[in-house]
């Protein structure tokens, strides 16, 4: 009896449209003479095994439609129609949307396709001392070598040895020297060079070093395993180029390209580690082989999103972050 | 470097496309950055001519009918070396060509139809300089008579520039020649060598100079020859053009052909006037304390003690491997000359380029180290050459003068590639043919033994001095796109946890999902920028940059707060959106180590409108304090680090607007500080905003919690008892911090949770106090709480507020 009055009147319900029909509808069921109000009145003269159960079920009912009433008359006092309909293109509420920096994604982006083949990942200082920077490196003082690095230096009391680095390849020496081999590990981070900015150089910029040391690594492993990254990164239809190419801390040196556009692009610099930097980290040269790598985000960043000035990554306008 | 291919044709011929050699040449290391083509013009043929009249109103115009193998064209010409019969470059109306009035040959024209003193031209004969492959304009270019008429310009005078960026590692490829070799290497083609070989006198070199090296560590060896009898004058057009096209300034004869050699060998080269050398003797030297020598460059040179030069008894006469002196020079009237092949040191050449601000073409070889083999063959051609262009004669002999130090032991050792090494680092076995070839092809020597090669490295080669050199050799010539992909077979390393990576990765997700833009700046700054910030003034000195790449930047900075203000301030101007911006990035500071202190900082800042603009949203609502409280909490409570915030007076911010966060045990370490910034120091930043809020964290500090907490993070049973809601109203001081209010009600042991849900000031409450409505949620976890029970420990917590800050409920 009771079910059969909810649903009657929650159905009734559905047809109130205005403050007057809703005040009908409550005085239909829990007016003075309403139908659900009798019940409740009549409680006290039904046989005793009614009395307890109906009385809490009308109860219940009384409280489900004071609640609904309660509800719905507020808002057709403010004439919106809780049930008419609603202009479902409205922008529903948000909040702002975040954004990481563009060279934030691609370091992420890469140490994960690394990290999926084992690698590790560890950062070090920006600041460095010259013989983690240069010497460690097999480029000595004097040699032309240097000239590839322009060396912002720093003035410090009692050091004339700092610099900020200008790759991160010292942390190759400095990981070496605190590890042994087996070794597979990335260092992402920020670099350094005394070099006139324009749209393609910038003396602030990121690099991603990658170091691997063990007792069987081949050049074939370098060209597998960067291979491996580039359709990661650039999607497995990319053609890739494998180069010759000369820097003083490996043997043989690679110049790792993409096809872009019709023209070979430079992405990524390695080489089987030279015998003389495991020679200074106190390795052996003929138990372990390795290689090393390393890359510029934004150049790697330039390509995939099109950007030609490398000055907007630090210029920090958000006409330009909120893109990414 | 730059490169003619047909100078290249001299010492090796392929059948290949230019691009074809450039993307092999690139492949094996020398990369080929652009190919430049000169000498293809369109409308320029070779033309026959068949009649020379003179002009009718120009004495020293012609009027000359030219055969272009279709018709004859009636052409004015001025040029005085035209002859009938003569095969020349002719062009069409409509022809491009080069601005012979301009050196740099950039400018082109349009050969137009034209009336030349009442006559009309109906093409040009060209000189060297219109058709963009020389400098010379006295006159027509004079083609060979085998030609045929019509032949279109480009297959006579076509040629292509390699420009090449060469690695510091091959100065052998900063010569011509040494690029052939690479081309005969990969191509297998047949390298022609230059010719060295020339006919002296009975004049022996000995008895007309001599020279002492007195620096054996600086000159390995010194050769010389005398050459008398030599007329100075313009090299010959082919000699000329080929510098021309490589970018050099044609001199004379005599230089011209010494750099010539240099550009073909590799070896610097350097020719006296034998007259100006006194006693007839060479000294190799270093400088006395402040000697001076005029270059050719007319500079006057201050030298020091560890430079090297040239000197004879009485004077100085150039600077060794770098420049030559004045007084010495080769001038119209030098008769004889001492040409001048030696071995100096490579790093103290480097040294004097560099404390002179003086490179050359001669420094930039010498710096990268050249073998003693090199200037004996370099001086052979030259003498051969000269002999050639200048004429005269060369004495017998020469001078061939070696260091103390010298061991031609060191040269003539092999080295030895052992055959399993080669495979194990390649990666794969190659066949020993393969090898072998290789090594051939390049000019090596070799020996093959039982377990691998012995390699005499050749005298052009400097960069070739342990096996893993000789593996690369191979590596690039098989061609590194011929190799294999493999993955790494070895053991997998350890893994090691990175608690510092992970933290910062942490907050960055937190406060992106926060609404939050990452931003990244420049990690230095200078001094009176990063002052603006008083509290600056509380930090030890910034460290400074010694060769700062503007004065912009010339320390490393202490603070994120200046550049994150000044990212606020910049997009203030230009950004009509709500601005919250966060990064995390080093600052720099002294310390008595190797290396400065670098610690990570977190900074965020709020600024503007609240919202964008949105039809449910309130548009008038800004950022406040509250926003980038609410940051902090959000990241704290991601991270599960409890915090308090302690109020706080520090120069960037507003007194009464500005807080300190603490954590860790018993809120002892400071971890940050957060507030709205002072309007005098907004006001210095140019910023459109009159409220910006920021927030700072010590991630160094942070990171140490977060240690320490990775390890307690157990989960708590819940409990599964009801659990009820009591709302109540207190009346406390109006300065009463609500935090003291939550903080006595959460100590009640059932109490599992505690809301402010309104602050109330009004007429109907005196004017210093202030109404605080709670709502308290009360949980046991051994059983549901009565009504009596919540009473009771709710008369308990107003007992305590009254007790503690003298609250009372408001009836």
């Amino acid at each position: 009896m009771i079910g059969q009055l909810k649903n009657k009147s929650l159905a009734d319900l559905k047809l109130v449209n205005s403050l007057d029909s809703l005040e009908e509808w409550r005085v239909n069921y829990l007016g003075r003479k309403g139908e659900l109000t009798k019940i409740l009145r009549s409680i006290g003269s039904l046989p005793d095994d009614q009395r307890k159960k109906i009385g809490s079920e009308s109860n219940l009912l009384r409280v489900l439609l004071e609640d609904q009433y309660k509800k719905i008359k507020p808002k057709l006092e403010s004439n919106l129609s809780v049930y008419s309909s609603v202009d479902i293109t409205l922008p529903g509420r948000k909040d702002h949307i975040g954004r990481l920096h563009p060279i934030t994604s691609i370091i992420r982006e890469i140490s994960s396709a690394f990290a999926d083949m084992g690698f590790n990942i560890v950062e070090g200082t920006e600041s460095e001392i010259e013989h983690y920077n240069f010497d460690l490196l097999n480029i000595p003082f004097d040699h032309p070598a240097r000239d590839q690095w322009d060396t912002i230096w720093l003035d410090r009391p009692n050091r004339k040895d700092n610099l900020l680095r200008t790759h991160t390849s010292p942390m190759q020496a400095r990981i070496m020297e605190n590890t042994e081999p087996p070794i597979r590990v990335i260092t992402p981070g920020k670099c350094y060079r005394y070099e006139a900015t324009d749209s393609t150089h910038e003396w602030h910029f990121h690099q991603i070093e990658g170091l691997v040391v063990g007792e069987n690594i081949s050049f074939s492993d370098l060209k597998g395993t960067l291979y491996e990254f580039a359709k990661r990164i650039f999607g497995s239809d990319r053609k890739v180029r494998f180069r010759c190419d000369f820097f003083p801390f490996v043997e043989p040196g690679v110049d790792m390209s993409i096809d872009w556009k019709g023209d070979w692009i430079e992405i990524l610099g390695a080489g089987m580690v030279h015998p003389k930097v495991f020679q200074g980290v106190g390795y052996d040269p003929d138990k372990y082989k390795g290689f090393a790598f390393g890359m510029g985000p934004e150049r790697i960043a330039m390509l995939r999103y099109n950007i030609e000035d490398i000055r907007q990554f630090f210029s920090n306008d958000l006409r330009f972050l909120s893109q990414f | 470097m730059k490169i003619p291919k047909s100078w290249l044709n001299d010492y090796v011929k392929f059948n290949s496309s230019i691009e074809d050699i450039s993307h092999s040449l690139t492949m094996a290391g020398n990369e080929v950055e652009n190919i430049k083509k000169i000498g293809y013009l369109k409308d320029v043929v070779v033309g026959e001519i068949n009649d020379i009249r003179s002009h009718p109103n120009a004495d020293n115009l012609q009027l000359v009918s030219v055969d272009n193998g279709s018709t004859i064209k009636e052409v004015v010409c001025g040029a005085e070396n035209i002859y009938v019969g003569q095969k020349i470059a002719f062009a069409f109306i409509g022809a491009e060509l080069f601005n012979p009035y301009e050196n740099e040959l950039k400018e082109k024209f349009t050969l137009k139809p034209s009336k030349i003193r009442g006559v009309i031209s109906e093409g040009m004969i060209c000189s060297e300089k219109e058709l963009g492959i020389g400098n010379d304009h006295s006159g027509i270019l004079n083609l060979d008579s085998k030609i045929e008429v019509g032949t279109a310009i480009s297959e006579v005078i076509g040629d292509s520039i390699l420009e090449l960026s060469l690695t510091p590692n091959r100065p052998d490829c900063l010569g011509v020649l040494g690029i052939a070799r690479e081309i005969s290497a990969i191509t297998k083609s047949k390298l022609i060598l230059p010719k060295v070989d020339y006919i002296s006198n009975d004049i022996n070199v000995n008895s007309l100079v001599s020279v002492e090296i007195q620096s054996d560590d600086l000159c390995e060896r010194y050769l010389g020859a005398v050459i008398k009898g030599v007329k100075i004058q313009s090299s010959p057009n082919w000699l000329q053009n080929r510098l021309i096209a490589i970018g050099e300034r044609p001199i004379n004869n005599i230089v011209d052909v010494t750099n010539y050699v240099m550009f073909e060998i590799g070896q610097p080269l350097h020719a006296f006037d034998y007259s100006t050398i006194s006693g007839k003797k060479i000294l190799v030297r270093t400088a006395k304390k402040n000697e001076k020598i005029i270059t050719l460059d007319n500079q006057n040179r201050e030298l020091n003690s560890t430079m090297l030069v040239i000197s004879d008894p009485q004077k100085i006469i150039g600077i060794a491997g770098v420049m030559g002196g004045k007084n010495s020079e080769i001038t119209d009237e030098t008769t004889a000359i001492f040409l001048e092949s030696a071995t100096f040191n490579s790093s103290n050449i480097r040294k004097t380029s560099k404390s002179l601000n003086l490179t050359s073409q001669a420094t930039l070889r010498f710096e990268k180290g050249l073998k003693p083999g090199l200037a004996e063959f370099a001086i052979k051609r030259a003498i051969n050459m000269i002999l050639d262009i200048a004429g005269g004669e060369c004495s017998k002999g020469f001078i061939d003068e070696f260091s103390n130090n010298f061991s031609e032991e060191k040269y003539a050792r092999p080295i030895f590639l052992d055959r399993n090494f080669a495979c194990k680092i390649l990666g794969f076995n190659t066949e020993d043919k393969i090898i072998s070839e290789t090594f051939e092809r390049l000019g090596f020597n070799i020996n093959l033994s039982k377990n691998g090669w012995n390699v005499y490295v050749p005298f052009w080669r400097t960069d070739l001095n342990i096996p893993e050199d000789l593996i690369e050799e191979i590596a690039r010539i098989v061609g590194y796109d011929n190799f294999p992909s493999t993955t790494i077979s070895d053991q997998l390393p350890v893994w090691r946890p990175t608690l510092d990576l992970d933290l910062k990765r942490n907050i960055t997700d937190y406060l992106v999902e926060f609404g939050m833009q990452e931003i990244i700046s420049y990690s230095a700054t200078n001094i009176q920028s990063e002052k603006r910030l008083e509290f600056i003034d509380n930090f030890p000195p910034p460290i400074k940059i010694s060769n700062p790449i503007s004065n912009e930047f010339n320390i490393l900075r202490r603070t994120l707060r200046e550049s994150i203000l000044n990212c606020v301030s910049k997009n203030s101007h230009t950004w009509k959106h709500p601005i919250s911006v966060f990064e995390i990035g080093r600052v720099f500071f002294e310390t008595n180590e190797d290396l400065p202190q670098e610690k990570t900082m977190l900074n965020g800042a709020f600024a503007g409108q609240r919202f964008d603009l949105h039809w449910d949203f309130d548009e008038n609502k800004k950022f406040d304090y509250f926003d980038a409280k609410g940051a902090v909490e959000y990241i704290m409570e991601k991270l599960r680090i409890e915090v308090k915030f302690k109020i706080f007076n520090e120069s960037t911010f507003i007194d009464g607007r500005c807080a300190k966060i603490f954590s860790g045990e018993n809120f002892k370490m400071e971890i940050g500080i957060l507030g709205q910034i002072d309007p005098k120091i907004l006001s210095m930043f140019d910023s459109h905003f009159q409220e910006v809020y920021l927030f700072e964290i010590d991630i160094d500090v942070l990171l140490k919690i977060y240690s320490i907490n990775k390890n307690f993070d157990f989960y708590t049973p819940f409990s599964k008892h009801q659990n009820s809601y009591r709302d109540i109203s207190i009346i406390v001081n109006d300065f009463e911090e609500v935090e003291n209010v939550l903080e006595i009600v959460r100590k009640e042991k059932l109490v599992s949770n505690v809301h402010l849900t309104d602050i109330y000031r009004g007429e109907d409450i005196k004017k210093d106090k202030k109404v605080i409505t709670i709502r308290i949620e009360y949980q046991s976890s051994q059983k549901t709480l009565k009504s009596t029970q919540i009473s009771k420990i709710e008369g308990k917590i107003l007992f305590n507020l009254n007790k503690s800050l003298g609250a009372e409920l408001r009836s």
